[in-house]
């Protein structure tokens, strides 16, 4: 059947690339290294804080994130979808950005310390396990509440309105429609995050305070620019991998497929809000803590930096001209990627479909440090790697945001399939005449979505390109850091509010484009 | 799609440039290249008295820089590289890969130097920075800050050189005292951080009391701010020293220029540039001496400093010495 072929070998041509970008580099690490030891007792602590830690940020991420996305779903307010974007923002900011953020809130010197002091009580601490969980939900929470965002309005509005007509209760909705979502996209999410939290480093150590909080990522550091040990360096990145694999095996297993059958594409109208004032106000309240919890370190970014953005020096201002252009790269190839792996995904079945969407996670649990010095060494052969510096960061974070683009586009999919694949069918729509006029259409909203995440996130990225050290110009995250390290604290905090604005702008643009058509 | 011209705009920049003049490859740190560094106007100095082309390629920092040149090989198209400090410098000869430097020459060190492959370019004195404000009356050693109940940043020694440099300082000066240092440091360490940035970060927000930093670090706050309010408190037993040097790629193809450039490092032009943007002392003082306001800073009366050897031979245990007594 031709029509199975070419999804099939976009998907893998994709698979490809991703396996090379991982285990490719890791390979080219390994083979250059020299003599091979065991991991000690140290790297081993380091693998039990990185599970705990990203275990349990990962639960408490994804639970939060339930009643918040729940409340945003059925309920409709002005300034709702400005919300909506803003509350993404904490995921897309550069952790060095976010976790001053999150200090001037939760810190010794921070807003709710201040408060405390008034009444004679001692400052919040917040450095340790706590701290590291802390900054984790604030950035995963955003995540976790988008994807299951997205779950909510993906049952069909038919529904709600046949609930409605058939006088469900609120657990009838819950047990009949919401639960099966839940059950659906929970998995997912909690993967997701759990391997985010997996390989972060900066956060982690500045927040966990000390090395009492080292991860496997910061282990991984250590060997390669400490001990210039890169058999060690290899070792630990396949031990990150294997964790990641189970992790992956057990979220997937327990995934439910879809079961909501068509729908008309109507807007989600609620018939079932009406009469409850109570509940009104409990979503009201959940609303409103997480927007106080994700907002109020964002504002006080902006806050000390908002003045400062008109006197950035020109190198500031060409840095983001830079990065917008990496950014808009790295976001056609993650759309790409995700479509062609998608569709594969989606017409493969069986173990070949959760073969490859197990691929699709892969960059997720790669080490960025591992990826940068695996590619220079595969690459440096060949060609300058300082001409490479931008290229390389866009497609890394392509790859990078693949797995969120994967996840937020593969529900949309599978039901555009089911519920309208069988009419495409007897219509005989093939190829791309059947993804114009039935998938794409109904993958407007996740792909916008995940358009502006792998622009907003390859804004912010500054892992893989440090040792590229390219030459013609830095992206604004490392000018960013150029700032700090050379004592420019002001000019700093300007830059960190004009690497949020633009990260955001590009998040809106995409997102918003993603759901011009549709009433939410 | 601008890529394609970004990238032919890059290929196409330096076959022109290298018609007829030499060009000569400086492999250095990230935060000397950057426009607020050295890099730009070291570039310019030197281009105009060299007949060449300078291109300096930054990497991380001084660790990075070095993991990235052993990554390379003798295949490098490095021909000089500049950064690497004392903590480093036995495991770059170690690798083989520089050639002998054949400059004498006087500097102005609280040290003798004596290495055949490094020459230094600048050098500092670690330190704790506070804010005279908030702090007025700071700690006079590491004993005293253990009996205080002052809250510091530091950085990591894994992935930071400043964070390394404090092990060596607290080794130098308290030998085999230096677990029991760290064990009594260790509930005054608010956190550790990835690098110097985030530490003074922590600093400059008010998050801690004191931040593992330079003592020249005031200088930045009184020249570039005109504020007076930060200083390096003097500790007795004496500062560790981090001395930054340079050194040529034996597999280098420019050994004539590479030299003319270590020659022009030591000289006013380079080395008067050094204190305003790298914020650190001139290995050898120019004729104008340092500039106003590095009369202010804090001078140690004794300065602590390992040989590349004994740095080398000292850091793993020190490291461990480190980790056990921060991890409780």
């Amino acid at each position: 059947m031709t029509g199975r072929i070419w999804p099939l070998a976009g998907g893998s041509a994709v698979a490809l690339i991703l396996l090379i970008l991982s285990f490719g580099s890791l390979g080219a690490v390994a083979w250059r290294a020299e003599g091979w030891g065991g991991l000690g007792p140290a790297d081993w602590a380091a693998v039990r804080f990185t599970l705990t830690q990203a275990m349990v940020s990962a639960v408490l991420s994804v639970a939060l994130a339930v009643p918040v996305a729940r409340a945003l779903a059925r309920r409709c307010f002005p300034g709702r979808g400005l919300l909506i974007t803003l509350l993404g923002a904490p995921f897309i900011l550069p952790t060095l950005v976010a976790v001053m953020g999150l200090l001037a809130v939760f810190g010794r010197n921070g807003v709710i310390s201040a408060i405390l002091g008034w009444f004679g009580l001692p400052p919040l601490q917040i450095y340790g396990f706590v701290g590291v969980v802390l900054a984790h939900v604030f950035f995963n929470l955003p995540l976790a509440t988008r994807l299951l965002l997205q779950g909510w309005l993906a049952i069909p509005s038919e529904h709600f309105r046949l609930a409605a007509a058939l006088g469900f209760s609120r657990r009838d909705v819950f047990r009949h429609l919401e639960a099966p979502m839940l059950r659906e996209m929970m998995p997912g999410a909690l993967l997701v995050i759990f391997l985010l939290c997996l390989t972060s480093f900066a956060v982690a150590l500045t927040l966990g305070g000390g090395p009492r909080a080292t991860t496997v990522e910061l282990a991984i550091y250590q060997a390669f620019r400490f001990d210039f040990d890169l058999s060690k360096a290899a070792l630990l990145a396949l031990v990150q991998f294997g964790l990641c694999a189970l992790a992956a095996a057990l979220a997937l297993g327990v995934a439910l497929p879809p079961g909501f059958g068509a729908g008309l594409d109507r807007p989600v109208i609620r018939h079932d809000m009406g009469r409850a004032p109570g509940l009104a106000l409990w979503d009201g309240v959940m609303i409103g803590l997480a927007a106080a919890f994700l907002l109020l370190p964002l504002g006080m970014i902006v806050l000390r930096g908002l003045p400062l953005v008109a006197g950035l020096p020109a190198p500031v201002w060409m840095a983001a001209g830079r990065s917008v252009a990496v950014a808009l790269a790295s976001v056609l190839l993650c759309i790409g990627f995700a479509l062609a792996l998608g569709l594969a995904i989606e017409r493969a079945g069986g173990v070949v479909s959760r073969g490859l969407e197990v691929v699709g996670m892969v960059s997720l649990a790669a080490s960025p440090l591992v990826i940068g010095t695996g590619l220079f060494i595969l690459t440096f052969p060949l060609v300058d790697p300082a001409r490479l510096a931008l290229p390389v960061t866009a497609l890394v974070n392509a790859a990078m945001a693949l797995p969120f683009a994967l996840r937020a586009i593969l529900p949309a999919l599978r039901q555009a399939e089911a519920s309208q694949g069988r009419l495409a069918d007897h219509l005989g729509l093939t190829g791309w005449t059947r993804l114009r006029l039935v998938i794409l259409p109904r993958l407007r909203r996740p792909l916008g979505f995940a358009a502006g995440l792998a622009g907003a996130l390859s804004m912010g990225d500054l892992g893989v390109i440090v040792l590229f050290a390219e030459r013609e110009g830095a992206t604004l995250p490392l000018q960013l850091y150029r700032l700090m390290g050379a004592y420019r604290s002001d000019d700093a905090a300007g830059a960190a509010v004009l690497l949020l604005g633009l990260s955001l702008l590009i998040f809106w643009a995409f997102d918003r484009g993603g759901r011009a058509h549709a009433a939410t | 799609m601008r890529y394609p011209v970004l990238i032919s705009a890059a290929l196409l920049a330096p076959a022109m440039a290298t018609a007829d003049t030499p060009t000569l490859t400086v492999y250095t740190y990230d935060s000397f290249v950057s426009d607020w560094g050295p890099g730009p106007a070291v570039r310019e100095a030197f281009e105009a008295i060299c007949d060449c082309r300078l291109e300096m390629v930054g990497t991380g920092d001084g660790a990075a820089l070095l993991a990235r040149l052993q990554l390379e090989g003798a295949r490098s198209p490095a021909d000089v590289v500049l950064g690497l400090d004392t903590n480093l410098t036995a495991r770059a000869a170690e690798s083989g890969l520089f050639a002998p430097h054949g400059i004498a020459a006087e500097f102005d060190l609280p040290v003798a130097w004596e290495d055949d492959l490094f020459l230094p370019f600048d050098w500092g004195y670690f330190a704790f920075v506070h804010d005279r404000e908030r702090l007025p009356e700071p700690p006079g050693s590491f004993a005293e800050l253990i009996d205080s109940d002052l809250s510091i940043a530091i950085q990591d020694p894994r992935s930071s050189t400043p964070g390394l440099g404090l092990l060596m300082w607290i080794k130098a000066a308290h030998g085999d005292d230096a677990p029991a240092i760290w064990e009594g440091l260790a509930p005054r360490v608010l956190t550790v951080t990835r690098g110097w940035s985030e530490s003074y970060g922590l600093f400059t927000s008010g998050e801690v009391d004191m931040v593992l930093s330079y003592t020249t670090s005031p200088a930045y706050h009184l020249i570039a701010e005109g504020d007076a309010s930060k200083a390096a408190a003097e500790f007795s037993e004496g500062h560790y020293m981090q001395v930054e040097v340079a050194g040529i790629l034996e597999s280098s193809d420019q050994q004539d220029l590479a030299r003319e450039f270590l020659e022009f490092m030591l000289s006013d032009a380079f080395q008067e540039i050094i204190p305003t943007t790298n914020w650190m002392y001139p290995a050898v003082l120019p004729e104008d001496g340092l500039p106003d306001g590095f009369d202010t800073l804090m001078v140690p009366e004794r300065a602590l400093l390992f040989s590349a050897d004994e740095a080398a031979a000292q850091r793993d245990a020190a490291l461990a010495e480190w980790l056990a007594a921060l991890s409780r």
